[in-house]
């Protein structure tokens, strides 16, 4: 096999990264210093957020998920799932869950090492996993804090019904404003709300142009594992803000240099050299291992060129863009088409559309030991996908942080007989 | 004379193909891996190439028309004695390293080197039993076959002489990792083939042609792929080492032609792959997570059941009620073992049981790779076992309807044969030529 050091040069940090850490260092400080400021929280979930909103009532943003993700990147997710098992978790439930549960048991010290403030409302967008009200009902036995439960209609059948859209906007407007506004001591101010999501739109805009770029030969960026950092702002508490259109902005500018001068995705280790496998990947990734699991495709030059992890927050690049026009109905509108809320005919759809738009050598699904929500139905997509797209699919397994579900040697046989199979049917046997 | 060596290390055993340049196969290798995966490579190829060399010698007499089961009766006496002057080489080596740790024990006792010696006397003379025409051996592995052996003469020695047999144990597994790492050991073709033609006396004309033309030949190794688990830390380059789902694609291809669905099951692994007419995989699954399923599970077993792993397939054929085991835990069927042991079930029906679980388990794995299309070949050492393959074929028919099942009595080869095709490949192309 092609070691590392191989198939990628040096490397060098982006502005947008370093744009992306001074967003991330200066939001944790705002939250750290809320008990002194009297700054209020909102802790919510990636998908189905409702950023603009909280900020339209100066609700500072929280979220467990990419809490768990970063602890597991930082190494602290074993001991997080273990003090959660203690309590009585099971090995079965989902890990975000556990490990979220283990660091407000250790202090509740977040990814930037600060204490997080408790939250002044829990804000659950119920858009199609089945673990955010559990994991919420647990949250509020520690916290005692409200929950606003925003159930989102599962698209079923693949679209959303004005009866489905009336629902979800008569919840906002009957029941989440109204508790935002007790919370927060704010009233509900419309205009402040149209104008963050004009913002949304204008960074949606260059985040849609940056994963499509991945259309072009070589690809310039990475979709799954270096889509993973840009959609980092969009889908966390930045989305509607200044810093997030100037984030996107930049890294837009920066996409579109690397694609000039026909550079391939920058990775950990450095940019990619030769673009030997276009991969469709569908599922998250692992945290525990991220880039350990990174190398194993940069070293074997496979390239994600399109991934669906990366709509989790936002199902941007189908079209849809919030409309400040439509402040109640564009927030529903995108609760509503989250990935995690779609069915599975509507994935295959996805998956397969980019297979074919961005001329992939063949899809591989991460399944997740502790997320039935992904994981569920994915070898049905998997035939699917292959028979419609006539690309061979690729099956591995593992988890979102619990490290003792990532065995890197089955998991590197396993990718490493995935390329060469890739490489075997190219070549029609000669190899 | 020119030839392409595929090596398929797997977690139990190394196996290596050679084949000539027109694509037969010339030799088969195996040994056992545990010891160290690059010795495991050198004894498993020179293995084959001795298996090679005696392919030659058959085909020599094979040209000079004699007649076909004098012919077999030769060449096996003449195998028999050069694996048995193999077998003392190795006996010279380990009884070399029991002494030499023996004499590095404080606490060992005056007894210990008079028991080894008495022990290792014996095995010598139990030679020519061994290898005798009809006489059966539970493994071709020198550890093995030395040491049940020495297991047994050890523990009547240390009866005898009252020294610790748990001393004369630890010193066995001590030197056997030397005897196996051992160049000397292993011996040369040319000396074993000298003392096996000696030992037998009169070989005639032709067969004395036929040992002398094929051992001053000279083997080149035109290229070499490697694959299995260890392949990372196999001694070849980059190109030249594939993965084991291909190889195990190909291989099943090239034994039976019309192969779509392979089943491999392996030590630590079990492989589920479709290819298409070329042989070339279009999809696979593997088990993760968990090695339930595995060879090793009845590894386990027949350790559990104190029992050697060639034994159980037979008796497990011989329930008439297999006992439903629901646990595919390794582990747990360890204790699931026990339990139904204790409530009286009989020990053929519990392990019929036990191998229905295993098949169950690559049942769905098969299913998760695409179903079963015609025809369906089964590899990997677990496919050598009765059991599992009566009971494979019965799932097969109930999940699959009459699905035509491929077992080669090479299965076991099947990874090394098709890294073998992909090095003749490579070697035809002049590309990743390595020696």
């Amino acid at each position: 096999m092609t070691q590392p050091s191989r198939a990628i040069s040096h490397a060098n940090k982006d502005e947008s990264q370093v744009r992306q850490k001074a967003m991330i260092a200066r939001h944790f400080d705002e939250l750290a210093a809320a008990p002194e400021t009297g700054a209020k929280t909102a802790y919510t979930f990636v998908p189905g957020n409702l950023t603009e909103l909280l900020l339209s009532f100066d609700l500072l943003p929280v979220l467990p998920e990419i809490n768990s993700l970063q602890s597991a990147m930082r190494g602290k997710t074993a001991e997080y799932i273990s003090i959660a098992e203690k309590l009585g978790h099971s090995e079965d439930v989902c890990t975000y869950v556990k490990s979220d549960i283990g660091m407000l048991k250790s202090g509740n010290i977040g990814p930037t090492g600060q204490r997080l403030p408790d939250p002044d409302v829990l804000l659950l967008s119920y858009t199609g996993c089945f673990t955010f009200m559990k994991w919420f009902e647990l949250l509020r036995e520690e916290y005692h804090a409200p929950v606003g439960m925003l159930h989102v209609p599962y698209q079923s059948d693949g679209r959303i019904t004005p009866a489905m859209l009336d629902y979800v906007v008569r919840q906002l407007r009957e029941a989440i404003i109204p508790l935002l506004e007790r919370v927060s001591g704010r009233a509900f101010d419309e205009d402040r709300l149209r104008q963050h999501l004009a913002r949304s739109a204008q960074a949606e805009e260059d985040l849609v142009w940056v994963l499509q770029s991945a259309k072009h030969r070589p690809s310039p960026i990475d979709a799954y594992f270096g889509a993973v950092y840009y959609v980092g702002p969009i889908f966390s508490a930045f989305r509607g803000t200044d810093e997030a259109v100037g984030y996107y902005r930049a890294l837009r500018a920066e996409i579109a240099e690397r694609m000039r001068q026909g550079k391939g995705p920058v990775t950990p280790d450095g940019d990619i050299d030769q673009e030997r496998y276009r991969i469709v990947v569908e599922g998250p990734p692992n945290w525990t291992n991220f880039r350990q699991f990174w190398q194993m495709f940069a070293a074997e030059g496979a390239v994600a060129v399109a991934s669906t992890y990366t709509k989790v927050g936002g199902v941007y690049d189908l079209g849809f863009r919030h409309d400040p026009e439509r402040p109640l109905e564009t927030l529903a509108e995108y609760c509503l088409g989250c990935y995690t809320n779609l069915g599975l005919p509507t994935r295959i759809d996805l998956l397969t559309r980019y297979v074919k738009e961005y001329a992939a050598d063949g899809f591989l699904i991460n399944s997740v030991k502790s997320c039935n929500s992904f994981s569920a139905g994915q070898l049905h997509i998997l035939r699917e996908v292959e028979a419609r797209s006539g690309r061979p699919g690729g099956f591995i397994e593992s988890d979102l942080v619990d490290p003792r579900y990532f065995s890197p040697a089955n998991i590197k046989n396993r990718l490493e007989s995935y390329f060469q199979m890739l490489e075997q049917k190219r070549l029609g046997g000669a190899a | 004379m020119n030839y392409a060596v595929g090596i398929d290390l797997g977690s139990t055993t190394t196996k290596a193909v050679v084949l000539g340049e027109d694509g037969q196969v010339l030799g088969r290798g195996i040994t056992n891996s545990r010891s160290n995966y690059e010795v495991a490579c050198q004894v498993s190829l020179g293995e084959a190439l001795i298996n090679t060399r005696f392919s030659l010698i058959r085909q020599g007499l094979e040209r000079k028309g004699l007649e076909p089961a004098e012919l077999v009766r030769r060449v096996e006496k003449l195998e028999r004695a050069f694996r048995a002057e193999q077998y003392r080489s190795q006996l010279v080596v380990l009884a070399r390293e029991l002494n030499r740790f023996a004499g590095r024990l404080i606490t060992g006792g005056p007894g210990l080197r008079p028991a080894v010696t008495t022990i290792i006397t014996r095995m010598r003379e139990e030679v020519p039993a061994l290898f005798a025409d009809g006489s059966r051996r539970k493994s071709d592995f020198f550890r093995d076959l030395a040491g049940s052996r020495y297991m047994q003469l050890a523990e009547t020695e240390a009866r005898r002489s009252k020294v610790s047999f748990d001393r004369l144990l630890g010193l066995f597994d001590k030197a056997i990792l030397d005897v196996e790492n051992s160049a000397e050991a292993a011996g040369r073709f040319e000396d074993h083939m000298r003392a096996a033609t000696e030992a037998i006396g009169e070989t005639g004309r032709a067969l004395a042609d036929a040992v002398t033309r094929v051992a001053g030949l000279e083997l080149r190794q035109l290229a070499s792929v490697g694959t299995g688990y260890g392949r990372a830390r196999l001694p070849f380059p980059d190109g030249s080492i594939k993965s084991e789902i291909l190889c195990h694609g190909l291989g099943a291809h090239a034994l039976f032609p019309a192969t779509r669905t392979v089943l491999d099951i392996g030590g630590q692994d079990t492989k589920a792959i479709q290819v298409d007419a070329r042989g070339i995989v279009t999809s696979f699954q593997m088990n993760d997570r968990c090695a339930a399923g595995c060879g090793r599970y009845l590894g386990y077993i027949a350790d559990e059941m104190n029992l050697g792993l060639h034994e159980l397939g037979p008796l497990a054929c011989e329930s008439s009620q297999p006992v439903r085991i629901n646990s595919t835990c390794t582990v747990f069927a360890g204790a699931e073992l026990r339990e139904r042991l204790a409530l009286g079930e009989r020990r053929e029906d519990i392990l019929a049981g036990l191998h229905r679980a295993i098949i169950l388990r690559a049942l769905s794995l098969i299913a998760r790779s695409g179903g079963v299309t015609d025809e369906f070949t089964f590899t990997g050492g677990v496919a050598k076992n009765p059991a599992a393959v009566a009971a494979l074929r019965k799932l097969l028919d109930e999940n699959y309807g009459g699905v035509t099942m491929n077992i080669s009595d090479d299965s076991i080869y099947t990874g090394a044969l098709g890294a073998a095709l992909f090095a003749l490949r490579n070697g035809r192309s002049g590309e990743a030529v390595v020696h």
